[in-house]
């Protein structure tokens, strides 16, 4: 395999691994504090527990989405040096203010909000789990202001094939950054939700009748059915501003070769790229042109007008539908739990056991959506400005790439399945008085070692 | 190669970042040092909870430590991107197993206590094992870099000698401050155990110090001038005397653990901390003059490689407000968490 790709593929999984954890830490914060705050007030000690576990699945999750962030930072200049040589006057500003305004002070209070009770007033560690939030959403708004800025660049000039800001405001606020924030802010908040009822769920399947379990269940499926509206029109209106500014990566996400008044929505279709048409298209007449431009006859356009400058096919396009599949499903599966839960206080076993199923749900919903709108962007890495080829580094040799991958792909599928494992390890251990382990949990660890 | 106007944003823009790159880098250096260098002194524990004290006395603190190489490698990305792609791209391999190392040691830390019991030691041994690899790559990339990225044997063969010194001088850190954070039987140990740290970090540092010159021409020329040497003396005539003096006080200190003297032990416990801490500025120091004023020895310098001012400008101002905020939140936590080690719980 050429250099080239085996960067992209590294770099994809590197991002792919550390993407899962900033997705749960950035909502997970909030929710504690609403956990916190809710104690403060009615004294309920429902609300401490419930506080006391899931700051142990932030501290696990925060750490694993630190090493991984590390290494991100690395890997601009051990794969992409060509990135930062040609945008780094843009790129390196606003990374450097993640790392000012964001990165320290998570990190520091974080000690203070996980250790720090008992050593500070309660009125300071309220303070500080405060300040870990604001810290992960703040750091979450530079990575997305400058990958916003990657999609819909603006606010700059090139000089001598460098970029230079001309206007700072027009580069973090550029024209995708709103619709990317919330939908990602949201995505987040959604795969809080899900893990929460889903960890719930398994808790009171374990015998676990507990109050807790069933407080945390109902706090996360109706977060969950607040929320899942809410980004699906969130989500509608980023892809109208995707329209507007990268209509190829529409185009590869609906699949659509030809030019189109009245484009139908392809449900289910096999792209082929080499005799750019599909198979086995399953089609709803005039829809992708209802959604897209809000008119049965609205123009899209198809990719022969793009023909050697848009993304590769298929992925995008099965990327998108997964997405939206999951968010499908999320929606249904959270309005009938949360009318469930509401109406008489309980769910049934059988329904239990699908939100037990969809406790990571938010994962690939946001990876699949990670993918849509990452491979969409291609053959670019700064749409119009920069190529993802010219990027890479160019004295790097395969052998090396290689290694790396093999060295971080091990140690990715590990930790991942050990991050899996202990989570529901640790709502299981929570029970003192419950039954024995559940027998699922046990041979899937047996397995994994 | 040095800008000719001398006041100008691009002349010392450039030099304001490299000296708070180099301060992140130091601050970097010591204080993740001492958490490494106590993943590294892990197996020397007795008992459980001997590793569980170790544990609770970094708990609090690694990762707000491990930022300071995020800000630094971070300047070296935004301020001088030149340089960031020539240097990772030939520091691509130590840099992968740094990483792995790191991403293995900070998540040990955390999964220890919360996976089953009978996998806690596999998971110490992991933290060992990532702390050990992190350090000696750590070493081993600044290996390289002084020695210009000498991809011969010679070149490997010396970075990896410095991989073991910086191994050593961790682990004189984590045991400093271990003797700082911990009683007992565990703070007699880690007394021991930074009396071998400092005899390795000594050799280290002298072997390093004879060597670096001799591995790079410029080097040499910059310290063996009859003028330079005499002015830089005081650099290594200071690190020997720290050095002796630490063994002197490691020496009285591990009397008074034997013979049960705590009122000597507890007024002198942060010695050799700071003995160790000194040990690094003074290092960094020559290095910092050996280097000076070139990112990538005899390539690229400081100016050459840094971006342009106008972003330089946005990041140097934005800098000068948050740097001084973040200095005192590190203070406040240090003094949150400040005292003898205690067992970390999260409800307090």
């Amino acid at each position: 395999m050429e250099a080239l790709l085996l960067a992209r593929i590294q770099f994809a999984a590197n991002i792919t691994f550390h993407i899962l954890f900033p997705s749960i830490t950035i909502a997970l914060g909030w929710l504690l504090l609403f956990f916190k705050l809710r104690h403060n007030k009615t004294g309920d000690a429902r609300w401490k527990r419930l506080y006391g576990f899931w700051v142990k699945v932030f501290a696990l999750s925060f750490a694993m989405g630190v090493v991984s962030g590390i290494v991100m930072s690395f890997q601009f200049g051990t794969n992409w040096p060509g990135f930062m040589e040609k945008v780094g006057n843009i790129a390196g500003p606003l990374l450097a203010y993640e790392v000012l305004t964001a990165f320290f002070m998570e990190a520091t209070f974080l000690g203070i909000m996980l250790y720090g009770q008992g050593r500070v007033s309660n009125r300071i560690h309220t303070l500080a789990t405060l300040l870990v939030c604001i810290g992960t959403s703040l750091s979450a708004f530079w990575i997305i202001a400058l990958n916003s800025w990657m999609h819909t660049p603006a606010g700059f000039e090139m000089r001598e094939g460098v970029a230079h800001a001309v206007d700072w405001w027009a580069i973090v606020f550029n024209p995708s950054m709103p619709y990317r924030m919330v939908h990602m802010l949201l995505a987040s908040g959604l795969t809080v939700a899900f893990l929460v009822a889903g960890l719930s769920a398994f808790r009171l399947l374990s015998g676990a009748q507990t109050d807790d379990a069933r407080l945390g269940l109902k706090v996360g499926v109706t977060l969950a059915a607040l929320l899942i509206p809410l980004q699906i029109v969130v989500g509608d209106l980023h892809g109208l501003n995707t329209l507007k500014h990268q209509p190829a990566k529409v185009a590869a996400m609906e699949g659509l070769w030809e030019t189109t008044e009245g484009a139908p929505l392809l449900l289910f279709a096999l792209p082929n790229q080499t005799e750019r048409r599909n198979h086995f298209e399953l089609a709803v007449p005039n829809l992708a042109s209802l959604i897209l431009t809000h008119d049965l006859h609205g123009e899209v356009k198809g990719l022969n007008d793009f023909e050697g400058a848009h993304p590769r096919v298929a992925p995008v396009f099965w990327s998108f539908r997964v997405m939206v599949g999951m968010g499908l499903l999320m929606l249904t599966a959270s309005w009938l739990s949360a009318a469930l839960v509401w109406r008489r206080g309980e769910l049934p076993r059988l329904l239990l056991r699908g939100l037990v199923g969809m406790s990571l749900s938010g994962w690939v919903a946001i990876v699949a959506g990670w993918y849509t709108t990452e491979m969409g962007r291609q053959p670019w890495l700064v749409q119009g400005v920069l190529r993802t080829a010219e990027a890479a580094a160019p004295n790097v040799g395969e052998g090396l790439i290689w290694t790396s991958l093999a060295v971080y792909l091990a140690l990715y599928a590990t930790l991942t399945v050990a991050y899996v494992l202990v989570l529901f390890h640790m709502a299981h251990k929570q029970d003192a008085d419950g039954p024995k382990p559940s027998p699922m949990i046990h041979t899937l660890e047996e397995q994994a070692q | 190669m040095i800008p000719t106007d001398l006041v100008g944003g691009a002349f010392w823009l450039p030099l304001a970042f490299v000296m708070m790159m180099g301060l992140a880098m130091l601050l970097y250096v010591v204080l993740d040092g001492y958490d490494l260098g106590v993943g590294m002194l892990l197996p020397g524990a007795k008992s459980e909870a001997e590793r569980d004290t170790m544990i609770s006395a970094i708990g609090p603190f690694w990762d707000a430590n491990e930022t300071w190489l995020v800000l630094g490698v971070g300047i070296l990305l935004v301020a001088f991107p030149l340089a960031h792609g020539v240097i990772l791209t030939n520091l691509y391999l130590p840099v992968t197993f740094m990483l792995a190392g790191l991403i293995l040691r900070g998540v040990a830390f955390d999964f220890r206590v919360k996976a089953r019991v009978r996998h806690k030691h596999r998971w110490d041994r992991a933290f060992f094992c990532g702390s050990a690899l992190a350090a000696f790559s750590q070493g081993v990339m600044l290996g390289q870099l002084v020695s210009g990225f000498d991809g011969a044997p010679m070149g490997w063969l010396f970075s990896a000698g410095i991989g073991v010194g910086v191994m050593g001088g961790y682990c004189l850190l984590g045991a400093g401050w271990l003797v700082l954070k911990t009683e007992g039987r565990l703070q007699a140990a880690a007394v021991r155990w930074a009396r071998g740290a400092l005899v390795l970090s000594a050799f280290g540092i002298a072997a390093v110090s004879v060597a670096t010159p001799f591995m790079s021409e410029s080097i040499f020329d910059k310290w063996f001038s009859v003028e330079t040497l005499f002015a830089l003396l005081p650099i290594p005539l200071m690190s020997a005397a720290v050095v002796a003096l630490l063994f002197v006080f490691l020496t009285r200190l591990g009397q008074d653990t034997v013979g049960g003297n705590t009122r000597g032990i507890e007024r002198w416990a942060w010695a050799p901390f700071a003995g160790a801490v000194a040990l690094f500025v003074l290092a960094f120091m020559g290095l910092a003059y050996s280097l000076f004023p070139y990112l990538v020895l005899d390539r690229i310098t400081v100016w050459e490689a840094a971006s342009a001012p106008e972003s330089l400008a946005i990041m140097f101002w934005g800098a000068i407000i948050v740097v001084p905020t973040i200095l005192a939140y590190t203070v406040f936590l240090y003094r949150v968490f400040g005292g003898k080690a205690q067992p970390l719980r999260y409800d307090g």
